[in-house]
């Protein structure tokens, strides 16, 4: 084990690297192409043991990515913002085709107008694809999900593609300390891809046919149950990790200071780890608050929520909108809430756009709450 | 046959899977045995393995499975197969 002072996207590459990836098919798009280009470097110098296939657009990079996947090899991506959804097609075709292939996603808003800091509706209109999806809030914990995708992915009980997600700039392009494991324990702790079908022109099979209405449902319910099953794998593998590292980022939700609160708050990436610090704050003046980080958006961690509002209120802050409705973590938790328990959930939008939103923001937001000043759902300082 | 165990949409092959789609044909291929170079450009082309390769390069087509497309009437450089309107049955 040693420590490694860089940025996000340089930490990604490095995890790419140690996981013994076979193929990387990717095309460069701020705040990602940081990640790919290092990649290259490794290839350049002879340190990467793949094959890196230089693609004309995001939607030829999935492609390529789930041919190379199909032949049972272990396969990654990297893309953000507008790469990320014109990937969309193929991002379902990989997830209904089961290959877990692992991608990751630097958090970037969408245009027009054009803008390149951190906001998660990229990732959000991708929810319904059947990928996984992880949101970190550290360097530590880009390199750590990155090599714990593929184990989840590759798991038998899951054979899906997982996304991990982190904030442009705020931790893409910023530098921290992270513990690096040594290849040995790597490889150990992440074994050969083991595959659950491939082409192979010595066992002809074709993928991807005709299916008929009697079958269709089929597939999907498979989909649906190996959501399940990722449930309690990912809480397994981040046991794991802990028992071999030392580090442990929570499983699908990582509480902080949840015990004997009135008031639980939730948040997603970067946010997340602002919200920590927003607590300890909040804490110092007498106010019973806890922080419930969501790692994974999916599987929606429903019964981890449930629980939670057995206890306390929630308040939610998104870095996301769904236009017309609300942010997409405050609609899924009072969805999950319903007919189960009789919590109130408050909910703010923040940061939109890479909008910075610090601590003393957080705690405003629930301040507000806890003082029964709540205003209504709202997007939080726009004029500021 | 490796059979994976795993829900997706693989098929295996196997032959006519839905059923004898010879009757899906509007035009039928009819081979000139007497043009024919047995250069196997039909065998290479047809989509649906209904050209039969014969120990000696000579070729039969397979009506129970040709659908008629008429890539094998417009591959053919002797023009050894002709496309005939089927009859009504």
């Amino acid at each position: 084990m040693r420590i490694v002072v860089d940025t996000g996207n340089h930490i990604a590459a490095k995890a790419v690297q140690m996981a013994r990836v076979d193929v990387v098919a990717a095309y460069p798009i701020t705040p990602q192409t940081t990640i790919v280009e290092r990649i290259a470097e490794y290839v350049e110098k002879g340190e990467f043991h793949g094959d890196y296939i230089c693609v004309e657009s995001e939607h030829s990079a999935m492609s390529a990515c789930i041919g190379a996947s199909a032949v049972g090899a272990r396969t990654f991506t990297a893309t953000s913002s507008h790469g990320l959804l014109l990937m969309h097609e193929m991002l379902h075709w990989a997830a209904l085709a089961r290959l877990p292939i692992v991608m990751a996603n630097v958090n970037r808003a969408i245009g027009p107008g054009w803008n390149i800091w951190s906001d998660q509706n990229d990732s959000i209109s991708q929810r319904d694809t059947g990928w996984i999806q992880f949101y970190c809030s550290s360097n530590q914990e880009i390199f750590d999900t990155i090599i714990q995708a593929f184990k989840l992915g590759e798991h038998e009980k899951v054979q899906l593609p997982v996304m991990v997600n982190y904030d442009g700039f705020i931790l893409s392009h910023t530098s921290l300390p992270v513990k690096i494991p040594e290849q040995e324990e790597i490889d150990e702790f992440l074994p050969k891809r083991k595959i659950k079908w491939k082409l192979d022109i010595n066992n002809p099979i074709t993928h991807g046919n005709i299916i008929m209405p009697n079958d269709y449902p089929k597939i999907r319910r498979a989909m649906q149950e190996a959501h399940e099953n990722a449930h309690g794998i990912i809480k397994e593998i981040s046991r794991e990790w802990e028992e071999r590292f030392g580090i442990y980022h929570g499983e699908l939700l990582e509480l902080y200071k949840c015990d004997d609160v009135d008031y639980v708050l939730l948040s997603m990436g970067a946010l997340g780890a602002e919200s920590k610090v927003a607590v300890d704050e909040m804490r110092k003046k007498g106010r019973k608050i806890g922080l419930a980080r969501v790692r994974v958006l999916r599987p929606f961690p429903k019964k981890e929520v449930i629980e939670l509002a057995r206890h306390s209120d929630l308040i939610v802050i998104d870095r996301n909108i769904s236009v017309g409705m609300e942010g997409a973590l405050f609609t899924e938790i009072k969805a999950s809430l319903y007919g189960e328990v009789d919590a109130k959930v408050y909910g703010y939008i923040a940061g939109l756009g890479g909008k910075d939103v610090t601590f003393k923001d957080i705690s405003k937001m629930c301040e507000r709450v806890m003082d029964g000043k709540y205003g209504g759902y709202m997007i939080f300082d726009v004029e500021g | 046959m490796i059979k994976y165990d795993v829900v997706t949409t693989i098929s295996y092959p196997k032959k006519g899977a839905m059923g004898k789609t010879g009757g899906w044909r509007a035009f039928k291929p009819i081979l000139d045995k007497e043009k024919c170079v047995r250069c196997l450009r039909c065998w290479i082309f047809c989509p649906e393995g209904a050209i039969i390769r014969k120990e000696d390069d000579s070729v039969e087509i397979d009506y129970d499975y040709c659908k008629g497309c008429g890539i094998c009437a417009n591959e053919c450089r002797v023009k050894a197969i002709s496309m005939v309107r089927e009859e009504s049955k």
